[in-house]
């Protein structure tokens, strides 16, 4: 039998600078058009409301990860570097790395790591207040998270400057081959060698989550191949996401005064903060899919094959989940969020990211009557991403 | 700029199911089917109380099922993982068991309810050039999905699977296809194992063995040679019976907001403190990623998550509530 059913088309470039700088009227588009939407553009599927994103999401078995999460279909088109173990693998390769990653950095192994995370926090907040005004986005999203991850992860003192250079390109290539992929190839030989390089056994500390994941291949848990590549995915994945996450709820705070007064007053509700700020700005704004299988959505029907773009943070402002989605609101139970994704390939990181930003939130809310814009901002545009390049502000002291 | 588009296809598999709501904490499955594997083993394939998809495993894993009579018992899941919708496990009759066997064999019938805690998984599958999996009886369970995935992965394993009788020994027909790879080595024909099979392998082979205590105790002494990592064991009897599982309300004590809830058996702790206006920030509510990670202050809970092991459990220091409750009245939590 041959059905034949309708799916409604978008010409629109998702990837085009005007939607990078601004994605809200488009997703908004999109999830009105239907729960799937061809991108005439790139000849490729979209999701942009909640229910069908997360389905989608956790449904590993028919939107496989492995033929790659961006644009570029590695069932056709050769990777420009090797495949993440992690990110764009499917089970069962998936399976040994996930294992031994995840208890690296689950909750309970960080608790060691909270103590000292708050006092670099505490000192960060101090000279900032010191100075009144500052650039949110380079002197605190950036500051914080280069002072303490690196650290942890294991990384010696130089060339850290490479970090966040690798991570922008990284997000840019799950986009198309546009001006933003084309900006990054001209210093990744370097960088790229460099974060290769910090991936070896003797260039990490010995207390490190490095050394843990070169600890996991000597039990056998995974190989010795295996280990450079898993190092490779917390430099890829671990600092520009946290660094605009920060960026973004304190972007959160600048458009809701009222709710830097509330987290004042109740400085518990600063893992809320955060994850809302994730649910409200989606810094990790799409990934893609390959479908295994014939998939039906609706009357539509996604062939097998095809690549489909699920606009996550266009899932977390669908008023058919969110009530008034468009405001930051300590209030709301922002849980259930995809910003870090949902299911098999949820972010392994998350709890290393809400430890971050709760240390900072708790320094600044000690501390920081008000948090007032000092001039204009500007988006930072990446394909994947959605950024801050500069937030001046004025931190007023407690 | 949006409009209708017409494409064709001759598919009709499932459609994508909306995102499941917050279930009340616990997954309720249904027996969907009951039969006889082997002389004394019953299989059980199970689904979700609404049809939904069930929490993801890796071969290895196993979970606890509790039955209407209260008893909680841990099986390994032996089915197919490409099956979101179902899981499957073999359950062997014990005589001098404690009942959960006798019940599984001589009560339970399609229709039934069992409840769900886990997956966790003790015995994940490591990578390896060369797998020997080496079974005592039921301690087939855990080994078949690892000889699918390594067959999937090209590594080539040899299976040594020992049984008091042919009879007795479940799967013999499913591991039929996988021809001279698999030794089917009932005792009464063959007598005791032969082990030395552990010192023919090529270097790099990975031994995982699942079956009785003394089968477990004679591989290692065969393979003590091998480097470390290389052996991986796991017995089929739970060492330890978890705590009675309640069916009935208890309370939750949140130390830093001086709040105390009470849950009902059809809510999750995580709802209950959310409704007594103390949400604690969740994520997958399936006891998988570990958002809602609570310190428990005082009081036993019942773990129903994928994340502890049986070490954190002992401890006892933190829970997760979207899944897991408490065996005692009072819990303490650190929230």
């Amino acid at each position: 039998m041959t059905l034949t059913t309708a799916v409604p088309t978008s010409a629109t470039d998702p990837f085009g600078d005007d939607v990078l700088a601004d994605p809200l009227p488009f997703h908004h588009e999109l999830r009105e058009a239907g729960q799937v939407v061809h991108l005439e553009r790139y000849d490729v599927y979209a999701m942009g409301r909640y229910a069908e994103v997360h389905a989608a999401l956790v449904d590993w078995q028919r939107f496989q990860s492995g033929a790659g999460v961006g644009l570029s279909n590695f069932r056709r088109e050769k990777p420009w570097r090797p495949p993440s173990l992690l990110l764009e693998t499917d089970p069962p390769g998936h399976d040994a790395p996930r294992h031994v990653l995840e208890p690296i950095l689950a909750p309970r192994s960080l608790r060691r790591l909270r103590e000292s995370w708050q006092q670099t926090a505490d000192d960060l907040v101090d000279s900032l207040l010191d100075r009144g005004t500052i650039d949110a986005v380079a002197d605190l999203a950036e500051a914080y998270p280069l002072r303490v991850f690196p650290d942890a992860v294991g990384l010696g003192p130089d060339g850290r400057e490479h970090l966040l250079p690798y991570g922008d390109h990284a997000f840019n290539a799950f986009g198309p081959p546009n001006h933003l992929v084309e900006k990054g190839q001209a210093g990744l030989p370097e960088v790229s060698g460099w974060v290769g390089e910090q991936c070896a056994r003797d260039r990490l500390t010995p207390d490190g989550f490095g050394a843990r994941i070169w600890e996991a291949a000597d039990r056998g848990d995974i190989t010795h191949d295996q280990a450079p590549l898993i190092v490779r995915s917390l430099l890829t994945a671990g600092v520009d996401t946290t660094v605009h996450a920060l960026a973004a709820v304190i972007d959160g705070f600048l458009s809701a005064p009222d709710q830097w007064e509330l987290l004042r007053r109740d400085p518990g509700r600063a893992r809320v903060a955060f994850d809302e700020a994730i649910r409200w700005a989606s810094p990790v704004q799409t990934f893609f899919r390959t479908a295994t299988v014939d998939v039906p959505l609706g009357d539509a029907v996604i062939p097998a094959g095809e690549k489909i773009l699920m606009f996550l943070g266009s899932a977390n402002r669908d008023p058919r989940r969110w009530t008034d989605p468009d405001r930051f609101d300590l209030s709301r139970d922002p849980s259930g969020h995809v910003g870090f994704g949902m299911g098999l390939h949820q972010c392994v990181g998350q709890h290393v990211a809400r430890l971050e930003a709760e240390c900072v939130l708790r320094a600044l809310a000690s501390r920081v009557r008000a948090i007032e814009p000092a001039g204009e901002s500007r988006r930072h545009l990446n394909n994947t991403l959605r950024a801050w390049a500069s937030l001046p502000v004025r931190l007023v002291p407690a | 700029m949006l409009s209708g588009m017409s494409i064709t296809s001759d598919a009709s598999p499932r459609q994508v199911a909306p995102a499941a709501p917050s279930s009340g904490g616990k997954v309720g499955l249904r027996v969907t089917r009951v039969e006889t594997l082997a002389e004394g083993v019953r299989g059980l394939t199970l689904s979700a109380a609404d049809d939904g998809r069930l929490p993801d495993w890796t071969p290895g894993s196993h979970v606890d099922l509790t039955f209407d009579n209260g008893l909680t018992r841990q099986y390994s899941l032996c089915g197919d993982r490409w099956d979101p919708h179902t899981y499957r496990v073999a359950v062997l009759r014990e005589p001098a068991g404690r009942g959960g066997s006798a019940y599984v064999h001589d009560e339970l019938a399609e229709g039934d309810r069992v409840e769900l805690a886990g997956p966790r998984n003790n015995f994940a599958l490591a990578p390896a050039d060369h797998y020997l999996f080496i079974a005592g009886g039921i301690g087939i369970t855990p080994l078949l999905p690892m000889m699918e995935q390594a067959a999937m992965l090209d590594i080539p394993w040899t299976l040594l699977y020992g049984g008091r009788h042919r009879a007795s020994m479940a799967f013999l027909d499913q591991l039929a296809r996988w021809g001279d790879r698999v030794l089917v080595r009932p005792q009464d024909e063959y007598g005791l194992l032969d082990l030395s099979v552990i010192g023919d392998q090529p270097a790099g082979t990975k031994v995982y063995c699942c079956g009785p205590e003394p089968l477990l105790d004679a591989v290692r002494v065969a393979a003590a040679g091998l480097p470390a990592g290389h052996l991986r064991t796991e017995r089929f009897v739970a060492g330890a019976i978890p705590p009675p599982v309640r069916s009935t309300s208890f309370e939750v004590e949140l130390a830093r907001s001086g709040v105390t809830v009470t849950v009902e058996p059809g809510s999750s702790v995580l709802d209950a403190v959310a409704g007594a206006g103390v949400p604690i920030l969740a994520s997958c509510r399936q006891g998988i990623c570990g958002t809602c990670e609570t310190g428990v202050i005082d009081g036993t809970p019942d773990h129903r998550d994928s994340l502890l092991d049986d070490e954190d459990r002992r401890r006892g220091d933190c829970f997760y509530p979207c899944v897991s409750r408490a065996a005692c009245d009072l819990l303490v939590l650190d929230a």
